[in-house]
């Protein structure tokens, strides 16, 4: 237990604390990371999935025979074929490539509410945690404020007036990420309380450091793997929210797609047409899966107190 | 001791009427209930859409400080939380959906968490076995999938076995449904129509409540005085249900006051899939039909679940945590 405390918590090599093996292995807190990950098998897979989802979002369109747009008169909600994989809409559109569609912009949205969020939950917990005193009320007041606040709702009512432009996902991924940050912000407040007494934090300070600086430079990194976790749980959270909303016919509004209004599209179906349904339905939880499965993976390699690192090294 | 509790009461009050109170802004200033009139055919005159508007304060001729002042007066007043654009009293329909949400989630919930937690603290201590890898996988897919996409593949394969067995097993519509004159046939019915949004609760409160349950579990174990309660003669099982779980239950009450207070809005994609007509419908339809009061009365009843739970909670911790019941 000591020893893996010790491993993580000094960044020095841990061969160290093996004379045996002091001159076979010398590992930096980074390949031991790299390595604790990669014991974990699932999160692994879950990494290459999203990789490979990526990937698939970005150079698909170029490579599938159809365009989402493009509208097939000789199809009209035709179940999966050879000539379209995943079949067709009642539109004549082509499934697989209004999945791709749909796939680009939900991962745009997780991934931009995810940095989003993470960033003003830090900010916000690290300058109250810094700062404390009326500040530090301020920003706990508000942050209570906002969870009583039924965020559901309230992004419902601001994007129920249909699609106003091109970029109306953007103001989505703005409301996602302004409800979004306030749970996290209350444990990196209580993270960086701790952190802030240490040495290193007041010799910053009293070198004549100013507080943003010292708190970007100095308390930050320290919790760096909090923030890690804590944003890459967050793409799976804004990925199901997105779903969830458009579900209701909020959020993505057409003609804009996201795997979301394809879902609410499908899930009406079900019944009768269940290849609407079914594409957009094993997209969306394979990503969130290995989202997820990538998060429990960082938690286990970056904790110190995990037991999924086996045994030392 | 009470005068902190009536502080933190007092704060939570203040917190709500102001999130209550932005609400109403927002929903008044962005939703548009003229709209419902304007689409009427035969087009009405526009002298009497205005009266209408007028006679339940949602003209957006009036000034929005206006409407507010009035709509404030009113619940202050009379408990009056206003009427929607086209129909009655908004209090009235809250009161009724509020016992259909009720009885939709209450088995659901109860069941899944107390499953949930079993599990959670069952793999805690076959930690990296089969069985737990079996588990924590399993909640972990349950979580990643949407609720919506669980309840409609539960619907499909409910009318494909009944389909297939020429039963009426499963009824997915509704609260209630035809049934049968013979004894207890309104509790079948009931029943029956309870067992499919019931399944989905279950599933999803289980996998979430297993997951937090085993890592709370997980360091109970690992801690200092269940090593101790075994150093000194206790046998493993006992060391494992006296010490480690009853310590590792206290989160635990923390969060499921919590999630049984949100779970009243929470259940919406249950309630629109399986058409109950409870409270997570009624938030939905009120912001699709352009009902401000509604809307409005719909966030503060989940801001007031919010602070139910928050309170439940304080109190959980209290009853279940013998230090800071006796200090």
């Amino acid at each position: 237990m000591t020893e893996k405390l010790l491993e993580t918590a000094t960044e020095r090599p841990i061969a160290e604390l093996t004379p045996t093996e002091a001159e076979s292995k010398r590992l930096t807190r980074r390949q031991l990371l790299v390595r604790r990950f990669l014991r974990n098998k699932t999160a692994v897979v879950g990494l290459l999935i999203i990789v490979a989802l990526i990937i698939i979002a970005i150079i698909g369109p170029y490579l599938a025979p159809w365009t989402y747009d493009y509208v097939d008169r000789r199809a009209y909600l035709k179940p999966p074929s050879n000539r379209h994989v995943w079949g067709t809409t009642q539109g004549g559109r082509d499934m697989f490539a209004l999945t791709l569609r749909g796939l680009r912009k939900s991962l745009l949205i997780g991934f931009l509410v995810a940095i989003l969020s993470t960033g003003i939950a830090a900010l916000v917990g690290s300058f109250a945690a810094y700062f404390g005193g009326w500040w530090e009320r301020v920003a706990l007041w508000v942050t209570d404020l906002l969870l009583v606040i039924p965020a559901f709702l309230l992004i419902a009512v601001m994007t129920s007036g249909g699609s106003k432009g091109p970029n109306a996902w953007l103001l989505l991924v703005f409301l996602l990420a302004a409800f979004g940050w306030m749970l996290s912000a209350r444990v990196i407040r209580s993270l960086c309380l701790s952190v802030k007494e240490r040495d290193y934090v007041h010799a910053a300070k009293f070198m004549g450091l100013s507080a943003g600086r010292t708190i970007t430079r100095h308390i930050l990194p320290n919790i760096s793997s909090l923030l890690i976790i804590d944003a890459t749980l967050n793409v799976g959270y804004a990925i199901l929210a997105e779903t969830g909303l458009s579900f209701f016919g909020f959020g993505v509004q057409s003609p804009d797609t996201s795997l979301g209004t394809l879902l609410a599209d499908g899930a009406r179906q079900v019944n009768s047409f269940p290849w609407l349904f079914t594409g957009p339905a094993v997209t969306v939880v394979l990503l969130v899966l290995s989202v997820n499965a990538v998060g429990d993976g960082l938690r286990d390699a970056l904790d110190p107190s995990s037991a999924s690192g086996g045994t030392a090294r | 001791m009470g005068r902190y509790v009536a502080r933190r009461l007092l704060n939570y009050v203040i917190l709500l009427f102001i999130a209550v109170s932005l609400t109403y802004f927002l929903a008044a200033s962005q939703l548009n209930p003229r709209s419902l009139y304007l689409i009427v055919n035969p087009p009405l005159d526009p002298q009497s859409i205005e009266e209408s508007l007028l006679s339940r304060n949602l003209s957006d001729n009036v000034p929005l400080l206006e409407r507010y002042w009035i709509w404030l007066k009113d619940i202050l007043t009379s408990w009056d939380w206003g009427d929607s654009p086209k129909g009655g009293p908004v209090t009235e329909e809250i009161g009724r959906r509020i016992l259909v949400s009720l009885r939709l989630i209450t088995a659901g919930s109860l069941i899944g968490t107390v499953i949930g937690v079993t599990i959670g603290a069952w793999t805690a201590t076959r930690q990296y076995k089969f069985s737990d890898r079996f588990f924590t996988l399993g909640s972990l897919f349950i979580l990643s999938v949407p609720a919506f996409v669980i309840a409609s593949v539960l619907q499909v394969t409910a009318s494909k076995t009944n389909n297939a067995t020429g039963l009426r097993l499963f009824e997915f519509v509704g609260e209630t449904g035809s049934r049968g004159g013979y004894f207890g046939a309104v509790l079948v019915d009931r029943i029956q129509h309870l067992v499919l949004p019931t399944f989905v609760l279950i599933l999803i409160n289980a996998a979430f409540f297993s997951r937090i349950q085993r890592n709370l579990m997980l360091d109970a174990l690992g801690s200092d005085f269940v090593r101790t309660a075994r150093a000194k003669g206790l046998r493993q099982s006992r060391a494992v249900m006296k010490h480690a779980l009853r310590t590792s239950l206290v989160p635990t009450g923390t969060y499921f006051a919590f999630t049984v207070a949100t779970l009243f809005t929470g259940a919406t994609f249950m309630e629109i899939i399986f058409s109950f007509h409870g409270m997570g419908e009624y938030a939905v339809t009120t912001i699709t039909q352009q009902d401000v009061n509604g809307a409005v009365a719909a966030a503060a009843f989940a801001g007031i679940c919010v602070l139910g739970g928050a309170i439940l909670a304080d109190i959980m911790v209290a009853v279940l945590d013998p230090r800071v019941r006796l200090s």
